[in-house]
């Protein structure tokens, strides 16, 4: 239920800023042109390794191959820690340039959705290193079991909310 | 152990991650491309954004096998979504330009 009412507040967030944007175009267009597609593509790129390597876990667990699910649950938390490093170069090259949140609408709601969907994949890295943890035992309980299989739903859906973040905030034309 | 874990990968949901990754990429070079018509460009963008987010859901999160009413959230949530942001962007935002 916590998976399913973050992606619809991020939905509403979403047409929050369609609607902002369609208010000053010409605003958004411009600074827009400041913000590299190159972060956010490779930012994509990262994130949908990671739930690769999740789901690989995923199924490793459930075939008892728990050594495997440590090497994938591994593998997406440097994809993680790689899509952390990018947006933190990126937001530290924004603001070396001058545009900050305050800057103008365009920015504030670049950082404001950016900065919401870091901070769930920070909760999604701490979810993965409980996992890993999980991982180490020989058997998992059946809770045990079913928070690995949600702790892999809240990484999916982190990856799904910034797909649509990359398209609306990187690609879209004004 | 690299045996296993290819076993693990080499089936459909590496071919769904090989989808996703040549979607990111057309619509990278989609929206790179300012010359040509924007505004077709962007519905195309949204449109390859929530097929992206679907494939995550039914493949990825495993809703495809999910009990009827988390597959309805998730088919819904892409198609009544996607379909409002297209309506706000043609109507808001393109009345302003032209």
């Amino acid at each position: 239920m916590f998976i399913l009412g973050d992606m619809a507040v991020f939905a509403l967030l979403f047409g929050v800023f369609i609607y902002y944007r369609g208010k000053e175009p010409v605003l958004y267009a411009a600074a827009q042109l400041e913000v590299h597609r190159s972060f956010g593509a490779v930012n994509t790129l990262l994130l949908l390794t990671g739930s690769l390597f999740v789901v690989a876990a995923v199924r490793a667990v459930r075939s008892q191959m728990h050594r495997i699910a440590q090497v994938a649950i591994g593998a997406a938390l440097l994809c993680g820690a790689g899509f952390l490093l990018n947006k933190i170069l990126e937001w530290s090259d924004l603001v070396a340039n001058g545009h900050v949140p305050a800057g103008n609408n365009f920015f504030m709601y670049f950082f404001m959705l950016t900065g919401l969907h870091a901070f769930h994949l920070l909760v999604g890295l701490g979810i993965l290193i409980a996992m890993l943890a999980l991982s180490r035992r020989p058997s998992l309980s059946k809770g045990q079991f079913a928070f690995f299989e949600g702790g892999a739903c809240f990484w999916h859906m982190v990856d799904l909310i910034w797909v649509v973040l990359f398209a609306l905030l990187y690609l879209a034309h004004s | 152990m690299t045996g296993q874990f290819g076993a693990i990968l080499r089936n459909r949901i590496s071919l769904i991650w090989l989808v996703l990754v040549v979607a990111t990429l057309v619509s990278w070079w989609i929206g790179a491309d300012d010359a040509a018509n924007p505004h077709l460009g962007t519905a195309v963008v949204l449109i390859v954004a929530f097929f992206k987010a679907r494939l995550i859901g039914l493949y990825f999160m495993e809703l495809r096998d999910a009990p009827l009413p988390l597959r309805l959230f998730l088919e819904g949530y892409c198609l009544i979504v996607c379909t409002t942001l297209l309506v706000m962007y043609f109507t808001i935002g393109i009345a302003r330009t032209t």
